[in-house]
């Protein structure tokens, strides 16, 4: 959920460059907008002719000044007053659903550019940006900024429109009449203006207010066993009421001027109705006006309060959504930084040679290095030979996981480069470097959908044939078979419905499909299927891997013993490498590991827990 | 709504309301009667007789008595509503603070921060506008029905024929929408779950090159969800204009009959202008009431959810006649003590005792539950089978506040509030000279010139971030500085350097002096000086005794502790 008050509340100002990025998105539907605005004139003509209406029907048919009362004629004028109030409700209800499907439609647009940004963005932006405020972007900001646009924009123009017409209508009836209403209107500027200006101003109280409660309360949440352990729930408790108290009164301070404006809009407009008797009373006894004008004019005064103190109402729900809109672009205008090079190498037929030259690599900014402590990565060169299989081990935070990141450009070096066939990755376009390099992740992320869209990831090309051929070779297809539904099963949020040791086979079914030149398994990725399968898989692996090009980045020594060749880090250094054999002869940093993890302890006791 | 706490709540603020209320009928009755002076107007004029300016400044004397009724209306019944928001949030609070461990690893922060603030707002709009806006609507409708039928029972009927249309509409529609809405809604939901597995999953994204593929998805399902949306809109948008139709209809019919009325003479012009005052003001509670329900049916589910959290009972409690220890000495001692964590046994027969001043040090590989052990002294948990006894009382039988006092605890990873650094150590303590003394002892002092502004710098969440050690270092000192009389380590140092551990094991010895203390470590060789050493393995006790013994048993402690040493000199090993 996203907390109110969790990041600084922009209220600002709509500046020109936010207005007009927004409008280029409404462009291609500007015949429906054009439309929509056409409508909105008829509606407002519509509500125009109402007091008019009235007016005619007053002084010439129910009490004319001269004749008599002409009933026909009153049917007649009702028939047509039905006939106005029907085309007014067409074209508003017509004017709705066009400036909805242009909004809706505009929205599509920006949502899909804001989706297909983001995913042009670094792997690392992930890790800074929490998810589901990534999420909020792509949904609530953009629905706010469709409210801008469909109901606040139209509705502003609509207003504004509404104001003008009543104010012509009235000059035309009787411009002496208008000015005494206009006469009244500074005031109801004025009142509305104060209003609006306290209105905000309790906005931001309240908002500031809430935000700081709500962190004293996320706090106290989270860290409420400590509270707890010193018995210190009673000063919390005074602490929280005195925060509880300020947001309280910044409340009160929004309702005492909601609940001043409203009766004060009001009382002005009744002034208008009393001024427009006393002054127009005399007129109609003189004979100046007939009394037909006189109501009409009241009704019209009653028309031109409406959208004064709508516009007042809606003018800070404006200034949310701007403060969407700009969040929503300043995340368009994240640089993407890993960019393909202007000229791309393309690789033809890879043969999976994979060299790292004095490769230096840190997951921090380039300024916050200093001397070596942040680095992950020091000096790091090898070279693997192409169906080669290697294993890369290391105690926590060698910079195994470094190594596989930058192979598949995920990051890049600081120093040094990185080669697939002798050509430096950077080279080459993203995508074609990620189709020959597999991965097979240790944190196994299943989308929600069926098995089948999760081995072939919604690619409606691949045929169901090569599925469940890749799924034979990871040996996912017994357990995909016996499933009632087979690989059409929905796997829910995450993969929930199926085992652990069932996921890692489906990611790597996922990573075989890919048919790369180059497999990186990391080896928790075969961890949680039982020792039985796990030698099967790897069995079947070593078969349909021939003359692949493997990295098994290993966290159990006992699963590389006979790989080609062994890669020891150490510190972000590579120190050891050769055999299995080799390196327990050596007696160094590969024997000890391979020493503490053979040590009866390091099975789990099945106790667990806290 | 069916939740007493929340007719208490408002019986607390019983008269705001009976004065809000007092107040809707004094601004409903001015408003009522403007229409009358009115007509008298109308008809005064269409006679050409003159002195409408005594009726119009009446009409202005009503306008003011019912704004000055209808803001007391407002102030007394939306400000109760936020008076008893307030409350409520506050009692939750301290319901909150009643419960225990096992509760909030139960509940998420996220869903109980969205009770606090969400559903805490919902209730206090039902409690506002809704309780103000139905009272005042009924008061409307049948003040403008009973004064239509006074002036005209005929073209009361005529009007009240059509306007219940709009309500038909309202229903009729409206069940359109919502179906519509929830479509909607679900749309939204499967792009949400889109945008959200796809930003979780992003590295398998790009590991599969499957970029331009997930953005035809999406686009896919961002199409859907506008058609989706220009699908309601045919429905909502049709709504208020028709609603719109049905009032103008209803105003036609007025004039129309009206109109004939007044031609025949049976009516006067301004008892036809005061009638359509008195249908326009039907109109808006047409609406209102639908808006209303809807408060309602939001309070209600709202204060459901909230009800949920309160209906939580702490299991941790204060017994109901405690024992009173006068002194408590330190002697902790665990009887066959069972403990299951989500059903399963973590604990599985522990029999331990410590006697007072002793200090004692817990091993035992991960997941042995040693820190589960710990736990249960501070009462952070209850044991599912056993006892714990301090002092040779047990546990349950003694006052938390007691307890808690006795006890220090410092876990691994330790929570600091958005304070000073001093402000965090003295927590617990008598005064800021013993926290100061604490820091000392935690080798703390030596890191304040680091901090911008030494002991007073705001550390926490959102203050200056701190290293894990000194996090763990702030922890013990705020432990040591509360003056227990039994101190637990959990794990407390494992931030810290061995060189600073040294030196604080050291201080902490000779603040110990006649303290228990119950220290879990994994850095076995900080043990050798340790009194007594007590070896967890699989949820019980598998051996103890000092490390001379233990290493000569050569069981579980001695292959620990092996381990250890070829964890160190891997360390060591130079790359």
């Amino acid at each position: 959920m996203t907390v109110p008050g969790d990041e600084e509340e922009a209220v600002g100002t709509p500046d020109r460059r936010t207005v007009g990025r927004l409008l280029a998105y409404v462009w291609p539907y500007r015949v429906q907008v054009v439309a929509a605005a056409g409508l909105l004139l008829v509606t407002s003509a519509a509500d125009l002719a109402g007091p008019q209406l009235y007016r005619v029907a007053i002084d010439r048919y129910i009490a004319p000044r001269s004749g008599s009362p002409d009933v026909w004629g009153l049917s007649k004028l009702a028939a047509a007053y039905l006939a106005v109030l029907t085309v007014g409700f067409a074209a508003r209800w017509a004017q709705n659903v066009l400036m909805q499907a242009a909004g809706q439609r505009a929205m599509a647009d920006l949502r899909t550019d804001l989706f297909a940004h983001l995913q042009r963005l670094p792997v690392a932006f992930f890790h800074r940006h929490p998810v589901g405020r990534l999420v909020t972007r792509v949904t609530h900001d953009v629905d706010s900024l469709n409210e801008l646009l469909t109901s606040g924009l139209v509705a502003v123009f609509g207003d504004l429109l509404t104001l003008l017409g009543v104010v012509a209508a009235m000059l035309w009836l009787d411009w002496r009449l208008a000015l005494v209403v206009l006469a009244v209107l500074p005031l109801v500027y004025g009142v509305t203006e104060r209003f609006r200006r306290r209105a905000l101003q309790a906005y931001r109280a309240v908002r500031s207010r809430l935000a700081r409660l709500n962190a004293y309360l996320n706090e106290r949440i989270t860290g409420m066993s400590t509270v707890q352990l010193f018995g210190k729930e009673p000063r919390a408790r005074a602490q929280f009421r005195e925060l509880n108290e300020d947001h309280l009164q910044a409340n009160l301070a929004s309702v005492a001027n909601m609940a001043q404006f409203f009766p004060a809009v009001q009382v002005l407009g009744t002034l208008t109705v009393a001024l427009l008797l006393w002054v127009g009373g005399g007129r109609v006894v003189q004979g100046w006006v007939t009394l037909g004008v006189l109501v009409a004019m009241i009704q019209y005064a009653e028309r031109l309060f409406d959208p004064i103190r709508e516009l007042a109402e809606k003018f800070n729900l404006l200034q949310q959504a701007v403060a969407s809109s700009e969040r929503i672009f300043r995340l368009l205008d994240e640089p993407v930084t890993l960019q393909d090079p202007a000229a791309p190498v393309s690789l033809g037929r890879v043969r999976g040679a994979v060299e790292f030259q004095d490769v230096w690599f840190s997951y921090h900014t380039p300024k916050a290095v200093q001397d070596e402590v942040g680095w992950a990565l020091r000096g790091v060169s090898f070279r693997v030979e192409p169906g080669q299989r290697v294993a890369l081990v290391g105690p926590t935070g060698a910079g195994k996981s470094s190594v596989v990141q930058l192979l598949c450009r995920f990051y890049d070096p600081q120093r040094g480069r990185v080669l697939l066939d002798g050509v430096d990755v950077r080279a080459v376009r993203q995508q074609d470097l990620r189709r020959h390099v597999g991965l097979v992740l240790q944190d196994v992320f299943l989308f929600s959908g069926t098995i089948l869209d999760n081995i072939r990831l919604w690619d409606p090309d691949v045929p169901l044939e090569r599925v469940r051929e890749a799924a034979r070779r990871a040996g996912a297809e017994g357990f995909i078979e016996r499933l009632p539904k087979g690989y059409l099963t929905e796997v829910g949020e995450r993969g929930v419905r199926l085992s652990a040791g069932q996921r890692q086979l489906i990611a790597l079914a996922r990573a075989l499909l890919q048919d790369p030149a180059v497999l990186v398994v990391l080896d928790e990725a075969t961890s949680s299927v039982d020792a039985e399968t796990e030698r099967e898989v790897l069995q079947a692996l070593r078969g349909s891997l021939q003359g692949r090009t493997v990295f098994v980045v290993a966290h159990r020594l006992a699963t590389v013993q006979d790989v080609d060749r062994i890669l020891v880090l150490h510190r972000g250094r590579l120190v050891e490498e050769g055999t299995h054999r080799e390196l327990l002869a050596r007696d160094g940093v590969y024997a000890k590991l391979y020493r503490l993890q053979t040590g009866r302890l390091w099975q789990p006791d099945g106790g667990g827990g806290r | 709504m069916g939740s007493r706490r929340f007719w208490t709540l408002v019986r607390g603020h019983l008269r705001a309301y009976l004065l809000g209320y007092a107040a809707a009928v004094g601004a409903v009755a001015a408003a009522q009667v403007s229409p009358w002076v009115l007509r008298g107007a109308v008809d005064r004029l269409q006679h050409a007789a003159p002195a409408v300016e005594a009726l119009a400044a009446a009409l202005l004397g009503l306008a003011l008595v019912e704004a000055a009724f209808s803001y007391a209306m407002r102030w007394q019944i939306l400000g109760a509503a936020f008076r008893i928001e307030a409350q409520l949030r506050e009692e939750l609070f301290a319901h909150l603070q009643r419960l225990d461990a096992t509760f909030f690893h139960r509940w998420r922060t996220g869903d109980l921060m969205a009770r606090a603030v969400s559903d805490v707002r919902a209730v206090q709009r039902f409690a506002g506008v809704g309780l103000m806006r139905s009272f005042h609507t009924a008061l409307m409708v049948t003040s403008s029905v009973a004064f239509m039928l006074a002036t005209s029972p005929r073209l009361t009927a005529v009007t009240m024929g059509i306007l219940p249309g709009a309500t038909v509409l309202f229903v009729v529609l409206g069940r359109q929408v919502h179906r519509r809405f929830e479509r909607v809604q679900e749309r939204l939901s499967d792009l949400s779950v889109l945008g959200q597995e796809n930003f979780s999953g992003i590295r398998v994204v790009k590991a599969f090159a499957r970029e331009a593929l997930e953005v035809r998805r999406f686009r896919a399902s961002a199409e859907e969800l506008a058609r989706a949306q220009v699908h309601l809109a045919r429905v909502q948008g049709a709504l208020w204009p028709a609603v719109g139709l049905v009032l103008g209809t209803a105003a036609v019919a007025l004039l129309w009959e009206g109109g004939q009325l007044v031609a025949s003479g049976q009516l006067t012009l301004g008892q036809l202008v005061q009638f359509s005052y008195y249908l326009a003001r039907l109109s808006f509670p047409m609406i209102a009431a639908g808006w209303v329900l809807n408060l309602w049916q939001q309070g209600r589910t709202s204060m459901a959810r909230l009800e949920e959290v309160f209906r939580a009972k702490p299991q941790v409690q204060d017994p109901p006649v405690p024992v009173v220890l006068p002194q408590v000495q330190g002697e902790v001692e665990f009887r066959g003590v069972w403990f299951a964590y989500d059903g399963r046994f973590v604990l599985r027969g522990v029999d331990l005792h410590i006697p007072a001043g002793r200090t004692v040090a817990l091993v035992g590989p991960t997941g042995s539950g040693k820190t589960t052990l710990v736990s249960l002294v501070p009462r952070l948990f209850d044991p599912s089978r056993g006892a714990v006894l301090l002092d040779g009382v047990d546990l349950r039988r003694l006052p938390l506040r007691t307890v808690r006092k006795a006890v220090g605890f410092v876990p691994q990873d330790p929570f600091l509030f958005s304070d000073t650094l001093l402000a965090n150590v003295a927590f617990g303590a008598a005064d800021e000279a013993q926290a100061r003394e604490a820091m000392r002892v935690a080798g703390l002092l030596k890191d304040l010139s680091q901090l911008p502004e030494r002991e007073r710098t705001v550390v926490g969440e959102r203050g200056v971030s701190l290293s894990g050690g000194q996090r763990q270092r702030a922890a013990l000192a705020r432990a040591l500085a509360q003056d227990p009389r039994v101190l637990i380590l959990d794990d407390a140092l494992s931030s810290v350097d061995a060189q600073t551990e040294a030196e604080i094991v050291a201080e902490l010895r000779r603040w110990l002096r006649s303290r228990t203390a119950v220290v879990i470590t994994h850095r076995l060789a900080a043990l050798e000086e340790v009194d007594w050493i007590v070896v967890l393995a699989g949820g019980r006790v598998a051996e103890q005794g000092t490390h001379r013994d233990l290493i000569r048993q050569g069981g579980v402690y001695a292959e620990l502790y092996e381990q250890q040493r070829l964890r160190e000199l891997l360390e060591a090993e130079a790359p």
